[in-house]
């Protein structure tokens, strides 16, 4: 089937600097597809490009199958909830849902018809005749879904939706977001910079960086084989250690790290030296003297976070110190105490590059 | 693709048949006599003249035509944007092909070339201009085009003509001779001769008035913003004042209290015996009308300016130990001072472009407004001469212009976030507060008393001299009377009148359109040039209008565009003059309004077209009422652009006025400005009832908010 979004080799330069740099994706019918990165990654412009408020300098757009590079936003086939929700202000609720059968042509009672059943779909039914200003900022993002969705677009697009929503709301309304999408089998791109939100919601995730894409696929794959120190950073804030590899036979790799050795899939990396990712709670601390197959260290800073400890540990003969999380909250450790680290293999990995 | 989105070629068949009605029905030539007036054969359209009347070149109009036709049936955007744009030079080098005389433009012309304009934005929008939109590219090429020929080629025309002898030949040393001339720069005054170049003149006025403008506005600002004034409507007349008075009734009343048989004049002779004088007419007089017209636009400017300094400021300050008065001297001071630099630029501006008052009071005393408009209209009849004096003139504004935006551009300090900001502002240090008040109270006095001279000064016999009250002004200008054939208009102010309320509510929609469309593609779009086309648009506010009305008489006096002597060009006059005002409030309404509003109306599917009228423009509701408001009250009270373009037909309200003063019928001109005061005052309040936005009356607050404070 033909993919509902096709980038290829898009770029939108502004002046000298390129926003977007020869970038290929696409998103498959019926896929939630989240396009994150830092600010300034271009995962907004991308996202522009797609709606047609930018246009790109190279490259071609496609939207199901279709050549849209050059058709203006107003004709593309593609809906958008805004990062502000960019409701009307001095229409109300269900005029701002209206808004856009009415500008395709629709006459004004199917039109209202229309809007109404999409305001009750997404529980609003009764708030028809009211303002944008009198809503929550959690309705005024529904209304601004339902506005976006009752075109019935090929391509529905988010801009960073839940960044102005406190942060118990946006847990539930990520989750309606993702159920109304799988619902309504709804194509979905998103833009976020928020990792653990992109993880949550998504069926693919495509990480950019400085205008590219550095990695695409699965938040599975994203999380547990990172392509990059810079995703093994982003996504999930692991440690990079520096570390020795030497291959077996098969796909594994013994990987020493001072006196510990792990055996990992060693990823088409050669002999000698390499980064090993480990998460923050794949280092396991213990007070006292190291035994054999042990990291030694000191830890510099303990930090209390209610659900688990946040040490910062400096390991013998590694430069820095690095990160560890520890759900055994009961007996922490002391700021200046002596540990033993073990890495768990479950949660380290070799990154490639 | 969207359901029913066609590549829409509705529009282009409409401007195609719009472009076939120009050529074949109506009058190819002939503009200046109106549409209906044209005399025969010129009023012919361009196809029977071709045929008939012997100017077989008019056919070569059908070729860019039939092009487009073909261009857009077979859909050829690069054919149709190379047709349009011939088919709009091709009349222009037409007009203006040397030895090659022909009468005036005419409507037909005027649509061939607005049709072709927009034929060539659809085929430039076609091959994916302005984001595919016709809409876009055909506002902003009629945007950039009207001001081109409405602005850009008249002040052409003064530079071409500055330098031009008589016989229409370049002339450089001509020029440098007429541009150094005496009578502009000479100093004889400070060598104790009778008096300087009207250069001179005008820089030391304007630099007075500058400076006394924006202490008097400050005191204002500082009373209004910093402490408890018990009467603050008061300060809001004043505000208001000035927009609805037009600029020389202050020079008038001024003449009626201070003149030499004024009434202060007959009091202060009776009771202290102090001869009577000559001193108002001059600088002294002319600097105090102008401070009385030009303070209350320092005062708006200021009061924006300290609006936007952040209380927190000063109560960091305090928190630091420092007392009030140091926090006014160290913190509040140096905030304002490019606040209190921009007051300074707007009323020195102002100071140099009045033309009204110099007329009014002014006496010998010859600044270049006055010079420029006796060098056309004197015995002299020197266009050559008002050239050259236009262009000192507009390189005085310009500069300051420049100043006001290159240097103070990059200069402001708002300290007032968008979040925000708690603290209550500082009380002002007491012997400040006794100072403001020690300057605004009198001066307040002073307004009231210089207005009310103008509200009751037309109801007696003679002001000052003979005070039985009579209405025998108020007949002479505005008598109803019943003749042989009923009743009819019998005062001579009638005509003027009739005409300035028909010419400001023709000039008020257009203005008012033009600048907000201007105001959205500038804040809204981005298209090569739109740096200089906002800096042009911008600067033509600085153009003096008495430079504007030698310019326009120099454009517009000969065919191919000749409008002088019809109401259309009065309407031109205005809507260009006034447009800048539409641009600002625009532009300031625009700066508020999410952009992400635009978009999303864009991705709901609506064009831009439909996106201004339903989403943006309701908007900005608020600023379309300010700029209508505006373009109606500029319109009725500007003189200096339009003494140059009125004729015994059409004769305009402020024209007329000072017709009346310089002969000393100031019971007429009097009783006529309180009349013109009344229906301005009545327009607002029917404007702000209708709209609902109290501020309305309130001069540029908008501009003079920090944020666009090049003003």
């Amino acid at each position: 089937m033909m993919p509902a979004v096709e980038f290829q080799a898009v770029s939108k330069h502004y002046g000298a600097v390129a926003a977007v740099d020869r970038v290929s994706f696409t998103v498959e019918r019926g896929t939630l597809v989240t396009l994150l990165g830092p600010s300034g990654c271009g995962k907004t412009s991308t996202l522009r490009l797609v709606a047609g408020l930018e246009q790109p300098s190279a490259g071609r757009i496609l939207i199901g199958g279709q050549d849209v590079t050059h058709l203006s936003a107003a004709r593309r086939d593609v809906s958008m909830v805004f990062q502000s929700y960019a409701l009307f202000p001095h229409m109300s609720v269900l005029e701002n849902v209206c808004y856009g059968l009415r500008a395709g042509g629709l006459g004004r009672a199917a039109a209202e018809a229309q809007a109404a059943a999409k305001l009750a779909a997404v529980g609003l039914a009764g708030y028809e005749r009211r303002l944008p200003s009198e809503l929550s900022g959690g309705q005024q993002q529904r209304v601004a879904v339902a506005r976006a969705i009752v075109l019935e677009p090929q391509v529905l697009l988010f801009d960073e939706p839940l960044s102005n929503l406190d942060a118990k709301l946006r847990r539930r309304v990520r989750s309606d977001i993702r159920a109304l999408q799988q619902g309504l089998g709804l194509t979905v791109v998103y833009v976020t910079h928020d990792q653990e939100e992109a993880l949550a919601v998504s069926d693919r995730v495509i990480v950019m960086q400085g205008g590219g894409i550095v990695q695409d696929g699965t938040p599975r794959d994203l999380y547990e084989r990172p392509d990059s120190r810079f995703i093994a950073d982003f996504i999930g804030d692991a440690n990079l250690l520096p570390v020795t590899v030497r291959r077996e036979n098969g796909p594994s790799a013994l990987v020493t790290i001072g006196p510990a050795v792990l055996c990992l899939p060693h990823r088409g990396l050669p002999d000698g030296a390499a980064e090993l990712a480990v998460r923050p709670d794949a280092i396991r601390l213990r007070a006292g003297p190291p035994e054999p197959g042990e990291l030694p260290g000191r830890v510099r800073k303990a930090a209390y976070l209610g659900s688990h400890m946040e040490y910062e540990v400096a390991l013998d003969g590694l430069p820095g110190e690095v990160l560890v999380e520890d759900p055994v909250t009961s007996e922490p450790l002391a700021e200046g105490a002596d540990v033993a680290a073990v890495l768990d293999p479950a949660g380290a990995v070799l990154v490639p590059g | 693709m969207r359901k029913g989105a066609g590549r829409p070629r509705l529009g282009a068949w409409l401007w195609l048949l719009a472009g076939a009605v120009s050529v074949l029905v109506l009058p190819w030539y002939g503009l200046g006599r109106g549409l209906l007036q044209a005399s025969w054969p010129e009023a012919m359209p361009a196809v029977l003249q071709a045929a008939a009347g012997g100017r077989a070149w008019l056919l070569l109009l059908l070729l860019p035509l039939l092009a487009a036709a073909w261009a857009v049936a077979r859909r050829q955007p690069r054919l149709l944007a190379a047709a349009g744009i011939a088919g709009v030079v091709w009349p222009v080098l037409q007009g203006f092909w040397p030895g090659a005389p022909q009468p005036a433009l005419g409507w037909g012309a005027l649509l061939y070339v607005l049709a072709l304009l927009m034929l060539a934005a659809y085929g430039l929008a076609w091959q994916g201009w302005c984001r595919g939109e016709p809409f876009l590219v055909g506002a902003i090429a009629l945007v950039c085009g009207s001001i081109l020929v409405f602005v850009g080629y008249p002040v052409a025309c003064v530079l071409v003509s500055a330098f031009q002898d008589d016989a229409g030949r370049l002339d450089l040393a001509l020029f440098l001779g007429k541009l150094a001339d005496r009578s502009i720069w000479g100093l004889d005054c400070l060598a104790g001769g009778r008096s300087c170049g009207v250069a001179w003149n005008s820089l030391a006025q304007a630099s007075l008035v500058g400076v006394l403008s924006t202490v008097l506005g400050l005191a204002f600002a500082l009373i209004a913003a910093r402490t408890r004034f018990p009467f603050p409507r008061l300060l809001r007349v004043l505000s208001v004042l000035p927009v609805i008075t037009p600029p020389f009734v202050i020079g008038l009343s001024l003449i009626l209290l201070f003149g030499r048989s004024g009434m202060v004049s007959n009091l202060l002779r009776d009771l202290f015996d102090v001869p009577r004088t000559r001193w108002l007419y001059g600088m002294p007089g002319l600097t105090i009308a102008q401070l009385l017209a030009f303070t209350p636009i320092s005062y708006l400017v200021l009061l924006g300016v300290l609006q936007g300094v952040s209380p927190s400021m000063e109560e960091a300050s305090q928190t630091l130990r420092a007392s009030r008065w140091r926090t006014f001297r160290y913190v509040t001071l140096p905030l304002i001072r490019p606040g209190l630099a921009n007051a300074f630029l707007i009323a020195f501006i102002e100071s140099l472009a009045d033309f009204g008052n110099p007329m009014v009071i002014g006496g010998n005393f010859r600044v270049l407004s006055t010079s420029i408009y006796f060098a056309v209209v004197g015995a002299a009849h020197d266009q050559g001469a008002a050239a050259v004096l236009a262009i000192v003139l507009l390189g005085f504004t310009l500069s300051a212009f420049l100043l006001q935006r290159l240097w103070l551009g990059r200069r402001s300090y708002v300290t007032l976030g968008g979040k925000g900001d708690g603290g209550i502002p500082l009380p002002l240090p007491r012997a400040l507060h006794v100072a403001c008040l020690a300057v605004v109270l009198p001066w307040s006095l002073l307004t009231a008393v210089a207005y009310a001279i103008i509200m009751v000064g037309g109801f007696v016999q003679a002001i000052g001299t003979d005070n039985t009250p009579t209405l025998q002004h108020l007949l002479t200008a505005f008598s109803i009377q019943h003749g042989v054939q009923g009743w009819f208009l019998a005062g001579s102010g009638w005509s003027s009148l009739l005409t300035t309320l028909q010419v400001a509510l023709l000039a008020m929609p257009v203005t008012a359109g033009l600048g907000i469309l201007t105001a959205y593609l500038l804040n809204r779009q981005s298209f090569a040039g739109r740096g200089a086309f906002e800096f042009l648009t911008m600067m033509s506010f600085a153009i003096p209008g008495t430079v504007i009305g030698v310019s326009y008489i120099l454009a517009f006096n000969v065919p191919p565009l000749e409008l002088t002597g019809t109401a259309t060009i009065l309407v031109i006059a205005f809507v260009f003059r006034n447009m800048p005002v539409g641009i600002r409030a625009g532009l300031a309404s625009l700066s508020q309004v999410d952009r992400s509003l635009d978009e999303a109306s864009l991705t709901l599917g609506a064009r831009p077209a439909r996106t201004l009228r339903q989403v943006i423009l309701p908007i900005l509701r608020p600023a379309v009422a300010t700029s209508m408001v505006y373009a109606f009250v500029r319109a009725i009270t500007s003189v200096s652009a339009v003494i140059f373009l009125v004729s015994g037909e059409h004769n305009l309200a402020t024209v007329y006025i000072v017709g009346r003063a310089e002969f000393g019928e100031y019971g007429i001109a009097i009783v006529y400005s309180a009349v013109l005061i009344a229906i301005l005052v009545a327009a607002l309040l029917a404007i702000q009832a209708a709209v609902g936005e109290r501020r309305i009356g309130r001069r540029s607050l908008a501009a003079a908010a920090p944020r666009t404070a090049a003003a």
